[in-house]
């Protein structure tokens, strides 16, 4: 009998496509990918804000030598849980986010492979950072030694620091279900005909991305958990007193988080992949060499991990092989860049806001791989090495890196979730301000870091004043820009007029722009049938 | 033809970089200024090829930047639907695909060369003529003399924030950071109350290791940093080619006071570096002179 009445209420759904009703019953027991997608986004733009306010604050307290607002331990609170909140609350759950909701539509699922472990993935990431945030109103803060965590520093001060690796434990298993729920829907759930070869580009590198984060997520709970013994159950790994080793940490962070590194931006080439032939209205350039690039890239990131720490003393023959190990990663990184570029040449392009976003994110990603490859060189990294020049570098990649190509997704898909048009005017002003601001922030940070201004410093001799200062205007413009881009999403969203056609953008192909606009609470229950043309990569001659 | 040309533009290149360097004061060579943008080239032989090195690459980069941006600018203004454009239907070219594998092989073996011979030479603190160990503490330096020219000097100190700069960084001083000035020089968190002394023209080894948590010894001028770890010692060579006050910071954070563990380093002539040495001695031998005939004293009265 409770079967039948099951079985009759699912296949109600399925005709009639109804959403579950009630607030609660939609949102938190949500098992659909798409609600879920949403959930990771809005909650992800929740974490930006959060994120960003911190980073406001340390930009503040930068604006002219002297201390003027906080306290150095508060500063260093600031600038620790910032790098956290960012990494793991914002970049990642944000990628996840639009995983969830454009891989079952690209590849011609009905749904994600485990929708009940994606509601829990999901509902992991509140209580992480929940804690994680918890610990800012604890007695002794929050951590204070950098979001590395490096050890013996790490260790010292308040029990924040349990919590603070409880929620790295929470969030990275939340990563986990994550990845394994994209890796079972890919390889299990395409519609007939799709090919791993015929797949769209995003789709391909959250493929490798999941490897990359069920390989490494274990060794960063690992690692935090060996620093919660060390602290709380008398254990040595890190205690050089007790005959172990601070350096072994730094290996084992390294090791998770250089693949971390690229688990934040191999989405994001994914995206510029979707975005770049669509208003050039050209096929990518070198599909093929795109899916084997990020795999190359996915593999060397495995093998480079103690370039972050050329200056801990390690052997000369091991400074020798990160270094070359690190230079390679150039290679498939520049094929990527002028595939991009070769898709343009002899296109017909337009510049509406998510390509403005993609190329925005080319040119200065390239900017920061190029201090990348600068910082490869180990004699130069000796100098450059935990100053600021590090610090333009980073933002370089995950700001107009990973966090554009976050943007230009959320313009370029929003009119398929929400079903309307967001104001292509604002969206190009968000874009402008943005664009502006991010350089006025964050290239003066290249000079700051060669003239000997080191990272994670409260105050400055005066000869750092000036810059710091331009920096400083930067930043406030570049936060006050991103409300531009509240303001756009809540538009389209709830008071847009304008319809969205199924296929929103003239050139997009895929199976994405085959569905109505907004998108139906649940596509493909019936494989979709794939004709000549639908594709944007169905001839796998190249 | 071109040998005339290449050797016209070598002597250019000599008299602007001479001029360039004949108007700059001395302090432009070793601490940081106001709206400096280029990493120093600094005081040791090494730090100067570590600065060729920076200069390589930086350009090589450059150059890259130019043709990839070049490139994606010209197809911005060139192939848009706006001006008519139609696109192509093309979307490969193994000949272009293997260009662009290879060259950028190439131009890494290129850079890749120097930088393996510098970094090996950076690598070889043997033969020096003296040696300091550098101990990082949360949050001040100690510095110990242990050889010098085979003999152990025996002299070593604590280095601490200068008490004018630790006046004014207190949150809410009100003091100015431009305030605090030695000579012309603002010193503010750049200055200590017992610098490092060293002599020029020796090639001095540094061991370094901490007492508490990881630190970072930097001087920019020397052309490196070296974290200091507790439990290992780490060691690294420089051999200065000019006296002066040479300043930095911890780069390693280190806790609350990170920003507020400055270096600096007194470059003096060998022969002024001795006598100072030797005052050190003398002040030493005296002290603890005192200490053995106040120790009696005391114990009879306990």
């Amino acid at each position: 009998m409770a079967h039948a009445a099951t079985h009759d209420h699912v296949a109600h759904d399925d005709h009639h496509d109804h959403k579950p009703q009630g607030f609660i019953a939609r949102w938190c027991f949500s098992t659909n990918h798409k609600d879920i997608g949403t959930l990771y986004l809005i909650f992800s733009l929740l974490m930006f804000f959060i994120g960003g306010a911190m980073a406001m604050i340390i930009r503040a307290e930068l604006f002219q030598p002297g201390m003027q607002l906080v306290e150095p331990d508060f500063f260093n609170e600031m600038t620790s849980v910032h790098a956290l909140v960012m990494i793991f609350g914002a970049v990642m759950p944000a990628f996840v986010g639009l995983g969830n909701w454009m891989i079952p539509l690209m590849v011609g699922a009905p749904d994600m492979a485990l929708p009940r472990m994606n509601n829990w993935s999901f509902w992991l990431l509140p209580v992480a950072f929940g804690l994680l945030l918890s610990t800012l109103f604890m007695p002794g803060g929050g951590p204070q030694g950098g979001w590395t965590l490096y050890p013996p520093l790490s260790l010292q001060g308040g029990n924040g620091i349990a919590f603070s690796i409880l929620a790295i434990h929470v969030a990275g298993i939340s990563s986990i279900m994550g990845a394994i729920n994209i890796i079972a829907t890919i390889l299990n759930m395409r519609a007939p005909g799709m090919d791993l070869l015929k797949m769209p580009v995003f789709v391909w590198t959250w493929l490798i991305t999941a490897f990359l984060l069920i390989a490494v997520m274990p060794v960063l709970a690992g690692a935090v958990t060996m620093l919660l013994t060390d602290k709380y159950f008398g254990t040595s790994f890190f205690n050089a007193a007790g005959g172990g080793d601070p350096v072994m940490f730094q290996h084992i962070f390294w090791f998770f988080g250089h693949p971390e590194v690229y688990i934040m931006i191999l989405p994001a080439f994914g995206i510029v992949s979707e975005i770049i032939p669509t208003f050039a209205r050209k096929p990518l350039f070198g599909y093929q060499a795109m899916v084997y690039a990020t795999a190359s890239i996915a593999f060397l990131s495995f093998i480079v991990w103690a370039h972050h720490m050329f200056t801990v003393g390690m052997p000369l023959g091991g400074e020798l092989f990160f270094m070359y190990a690190t230079m390679l990663i150039a290679i498939p990184t520049g094929v990527k860049v002028f595939n991009w570029v070769s898709t343009m040449w002899e296109g017909s392009m337009t510049f509406e806001t998510p390509m403005l976003f993609a190329i925005g994110f080319v040119i200065l990603f390239t900017i920061g791989g190029f201090s990348g490859v600068m910082l490869a060189i180990v004699p130069a990294d000796f100098q450059y090495h935990d100053t600021y020049f590090v610090v333009a570098h980073f933002h370089y990649v995950l700001v107009t890196g990973a966090v554009f190509s976050i943007m230009a997704a959320t313009y370029y898909w929003l009119p398929k979730w929400t079903g309307h048009m967001y104001s292509e005017r604002w969206g190009k002003i968000h874009f402008w301000s943005s664009v502006i601001s991010v350089n006025v922030l964050f290239f003066p940070q290249h000079f700051l870091g060669l003239a000997g201004m080191p990272r994670r410093i409260p105050d400055y001799n005066v000869a750092f004043a000036d810059f710091n200062m331009i920096s400083s205007i930067g930043g406030f413009w570049f936060g006050l820009s991103q409300l531009i881009f509240l303001g756009v999403v809540v538009h389209c969203a709830f008071f847009s007029k304008v319809k969205a056609p199924a296929r929103v953008w003239e050139g997009a192909k895929g199976l994405e722009w085959e569905v109505p606009s907004p998108a139906p609470h649940h596509t493909f229950s019936v494989p979709p049938v794939l004709k000549p043309g639908m594709l944007a990569h169905d001839d796998v001659s190249h | 033809m071109i040998s005339v040309w290449i050797a016209r533009l070598r002597r250019a290149y000599v008299t602007t970089s001479l001029a360039a360097l004949s108007l700059a004061p001395m302090t432009a060579l070793a601490n940081p200024e106001p709206w400096q943008l280029n990493l120093t080239k600094g005081v040791t032989p090494t730090s100067e090829r570590v600065h060729t090195m920076h200069m390589i690459s930086l350009w090589v980069c450059v150059a890259i930047g130019v043709v990839v941006f070049g490139a994606m600018i010209y197809a911005m203004l060139r192939f848009r639907k706006s001006k008519g454009a139609v696109p192509a239907t093309w979307n490969h070219s193994t000949k272009l695909e293997v260009i662009w594998t290879v060259t950028p092989i190439i131009i890494l073996i290129v850079m890749a060369w120097p930088a393996t011979r510098l970094l090996v030479d950076m690598a070889h603190t043997d033969g020096s003529d003296m040696t300091v160990k550098i101990t990082g503490y949360q949050w001040k330096w100690r510095y110990e003399y242990v050889d010098y020219y085979e003999q152990n000097p025996g002299i070593g100190f604590m280095s601490t924030l200068h008490v004018d700069s630790n006046r004014v960084r207190q949150v809410g001083s009100g003091l100015d950071p431009k305030s605090v000035k030695v000579g012309d020089e603002s010193t503010y968190l750049l200055d200590v109350d017992n610098p490092l002394v060293l002599p020029v023209g020796v090639k001095v080894r540094f061991v370094i290791t901490a007492d508490d948590v990881i630190h970072s010894w930097w001087v920019p001028v020397l052309g490196w940093k070296q974290d200091a770890i507790p439990g290992m010692v780490t060691s690294a060579w420089a051999s200065i080619t000019r006296p002066g006050t040479y300043r930095g910071q911890c780069a390693e954070l280190c806790g609350k006071d990170h920003g507020f563990m400055p270096i600096v380093v007194k470059a003096l002539p060998k022969d002024e570096f001795e006598r100072w040495l030797a005052e050190q001695q003398a002040a030493k031998a005296a002290a603890a002179g005192t200490a053995q005939t106040a120790a009696p004293a005391s114990q009879t009265q306990g």
